[in-house]
């Protein structure tokens, strides 16, 4: 990217356009970053979305959205913003809309959809370069329905289906690198408790066409069990320590955006939340925190080593 | 207007065509996939104008049918079988959209066992999903109902998707001559679809398909869309009758041959229904009062049609192409539940299954359902469902399985 608006903090836009008044919970990070998104997005998009969370958002006869929307269902939110870039693209060829009319594609989902059921579609919609962005609120879990454990849930945490002394006990999948490998566009992953990072990205995605993705971690006081005034220190904290990279893939190189140095342990960040309480209580269990801090030790030390523009999906 | 040699599927491609479809979201599945190549075709060689688009499923292609109707273009879509079923969350969902497009069913038996061949156990499982349901008996009757469905579900009074049903194979892959109106004159019949308010444009934002809270907000919708569904009725009729005078050719919600001084009536649904015609034929030569009604129209079900044709006749056979596990035929107990407590309604209902995964029905067996009927409308009372098989089928089976026992046995002692 050559230009950005976004330098400081002053400069991220000042007027909100997502209503207020919706059902999500207090302290949401998906919220958060949806908001952040959609200040840069703008109105004229039409938001296409899974079932998930953020289906509640829209419940009749009220919308936060100034723009539009479209709910399909868990599995198909990306064919759904294929028929609706596919119609627009119709009547703009045939003249019956002008260039005015014209709206951006925004499928927004949840970790649920984007890292499971929904991957089928997402990799078809890619394949078909469909012209889109997608959203996904990653809470790390199937929030909704309670947090059961998803496949983007980390290792080691308690979910209502991982409640054993260990947690989960598989490993958060890597979205981000099944996205670049189908060689799209833009991949970014975004957290809004660092706005600035975030709203260069958007500006950047929406500068681009084709198939896009911007993954934001989404802090959830209800799901990872921590008070809502600490969504934005944990979010900060998940950078800091390195646990969630800020990164972006673009024109086949992975850049990361931010790269925490020196980086915080590891456990500075679950130690606030409930769902790795288990980890600190009744005794440390110092052979999984060893195995987390290793992890994301390991994956810095990857990124070093590769420098910080990495070819490929990491 | 020309006269061609077509087969099911190439009626259907026709129809989609002369329809000037905007865009068709596909999926390949047997034996619908011969439409979409066809169509795919036109567009690559620039016989027709539109958009043809592989999806990766047929949820995917359900939902992206829904969403483009929802913005407000002409959509055509097509598949079979196993594929309405993968898509069967979708259909219920751009049903409640009332997104209105025309979807093609290409009927093929369920698995398990997976099959190949026709029965309507696929177009019975969208039965309560809110699509009207157009059956086919014919070619012709597939290229007229595709057009006559995007006159219906485009309706102001309607506004639903369509399914055009029409039999795997004796239909889809069976060539009859069929006469392929003029664009011209189909382009009066059907002028463009008119969206209204159902659309995405930026100067008008708008929120489709959101969540409801409670049972008052969802049950009004609901209702919204059954009444709307029942509009269909008297739309179909104005439509229908409006496509006659265009192109002479007759297409009533309800079919009725020789019924009118029948006393039995056979009640049959789609190609196979064109059987049971010839039947009707042979049992009037040997001087049996006897007819055949065949709704062309399921959903909505055309209840006073049928009441009409069945009144004052003593006994009915109805031959279901489905089966509903654990209670029989589907279309038995509509038109059950469509003349029980109705004056001068026949008393003795017959229940018949046949013709599952393509299995024939023979002239034979009509006669035996026509003499079963007679002997229960004489008795006063309706034997058991019969499934139709016969003594030699059961042989083959058993055969069969004979053969492939002794070939394991074999197998078993040579190693």
């Amino acid at each position: 990217m050559s230009e950005t608006h976004f330098r400081r903090m002053k400069d991220l836009p000042s007027t909100h356009l997502l209503g207020t008044g919706t059902p999500m919970c207090a302290g949401c990070g998906g919220l958060q970053a949806l908001h952040e998104i959609y200040d840069i997005l703008g109105v004229r998009t039409v938001f296409v979305n899974a079932a998930g969370c953020m289906t509640l958002l829209s419940v009749y006869p009220f919308t936060p959205f100034r723009g539009s929307w479209l709910y399909t269902a868990m599995a198909s939110a990306p064919a759904g913003g294929q028929g609706v870039r596919d119609a627009l693209d119709i009547l703009l060829e045939q003249g019956r809309i002008g260039a005015e009319e014209d709206l951006d594609v925004v499928v927004l989902t949840g970790d649920g959809a984007a890292y499971g059921m929904g991957l089928s579609a997402t990799s078809g919609a890619i394949e078909r370069g469909l012209d889109f962005i997608y959203v996904c609120y990653d809470n790390e879990g199937y929030g909704n329905t309670g947090q059961q454990f998803s496949g983007a849930t980390p290792h080691a945490a308690l979910t209502s289906t991982s409640m054993g002394p260990r947690g989960y006990p598989g490993y958060k999948k890597d979205l981000f690198a099944i996205w670049a490998a189908h060689r799209p566009s833009y991949v970014a992953t975004v957290i809004g408790a660092e706005p600035l990072d975030l709203a260069r990205k958007i500006e950047t995605a929406k500068s681009l066409t084709g198939p896009r993705l911007i993954l934001a971690l989404a802090p959830c006081p209800t799901g990872w069990d921590f008070d809502p005034k600490q969504s934005a220190d944990i979010g900060k904290l998940a950078v800091k320590t390195g646990i969630w990279p800020l990164k972006e893939y673009i024109d086949g190189r992975v850049v990361h955006t931010r790269v925490p140095h020196p980086r915080v342990p590891v456990e500075e960040y679950l130690k606030l939340q409930g769902r790795f309480a288990h980890l600190f209580a009744p005794a440390r269990n110092e052979s999984l925190l060893a195995d987390l801090q290793h992890s994301v030790d390991g994956y810095w030390a990857g990124v070093e080593s590769a420098g910080p523009e990495a070819p490929g999906a990491r | 207007m020309s006269r061609k040699l077509l087969t099911g599927n190439g009626a259907a491609a026709w129809g989609a065509r002369l329809a000037r479809v905007d865009y068709i979201p596909a999926f390949p599945i047997t034996p619908q996939t011969e439409i979409i190549e066809t169509l795919e075709q036109w567009i690559d060689n620039g016989r027709m104008p539109g958009r043809l688009v592989t999806l990766e499923s047929e949820h995917s292609m359900i939902t992206a049918a829904g969403a483009a109707a929802a913005t407000g273009v002409r959509v055509f879509s097509a598949t079979s079988s196993q594929g309405l079923l993968y898509g069967m969350e979708m259909l219920y969902t751009v049903a409640g959209w009332r997104a209105p497009f025309v979807l093609i069913n290409v009927s093929r038996g369920l698995s398990a066992p997976i099959t190949l061949e026709p029965d309507h156990n696929d177009v019975m499982a969208a039965r309560d999903s809110g699509f009207l349901q157009l059956h086919c008996a014919t070619c012709q009757e597939v290229l007229d109902s595709t057009l006559i469905a995007y006159r219906l579900a485009e309706d102001a009074r309607v506004r639903l998707p369509a399914i055009v049903n029409q039999d795997g194979f004796y239909l889809s892959f069976t060539r009859e001559p069929v006469e392929i109106p003029e664009p011209e004159t189909m382009a009066s019949f059907l002028p463009p679809f008119d969206p209204e308010n159902m659309q995405f444009r930026a100067s008008a934002p708008v929120s489709q398909a959101v969540a409801v809270l409670g049972g008052g907000p969802y049950s009004y919708f609901r209702y919204e869309t059954h009444l709307a569904s029942l509009k269909a009725l008297e739309v179909y009729d104005e439509v229908s009758s409006e496509f006659e005078q265009i192109t002479g050719r007759a297409n009533p919600a309800v079919e009725c041959y020789r019924t009118e001084d029948a006393e039995f009536v056979f009640v049959m649904m789609g190609a196979f229904a064109t059987k049971a015609r010839q039947a009707v034929d042979q049992l009037r030569e040997a001087g049996w009062p006897i007819g055949l009604v065949r709704p062309r129209l399921f959903r909505p079900f055309p209840e006073e049609k049928i009441r009409e044709a069945l009144k004052g006749k003593q006994g009915i056979a109805v031959i279901d192409q489905n089966i509903s596990f654990g209670r029989g035929g589907v279309l038995h107990t509509e038109i059950a539940s469509s003349i029980l407590g109705r004056p001068g309604m026949p008393t003795i209902l017959v229940s018949f299954i046949g013709g599952l995964g393509g299995r024939d029905i023979s002239a034979e067996e009509f006669y035996q359902m026509a003499e079963i009927t007679k002997q229960a409308v004489a008795n006063g009372i309706a034997p058991e469902p019969r499934l139709l098989y016969t003594e030699t089928e059961l042989r083959e089976v058993r055969k069969l399985q004979a053969i492939a026992h002794a070939e394991r046995e074999q197998l078993r002692t040579e190693s």
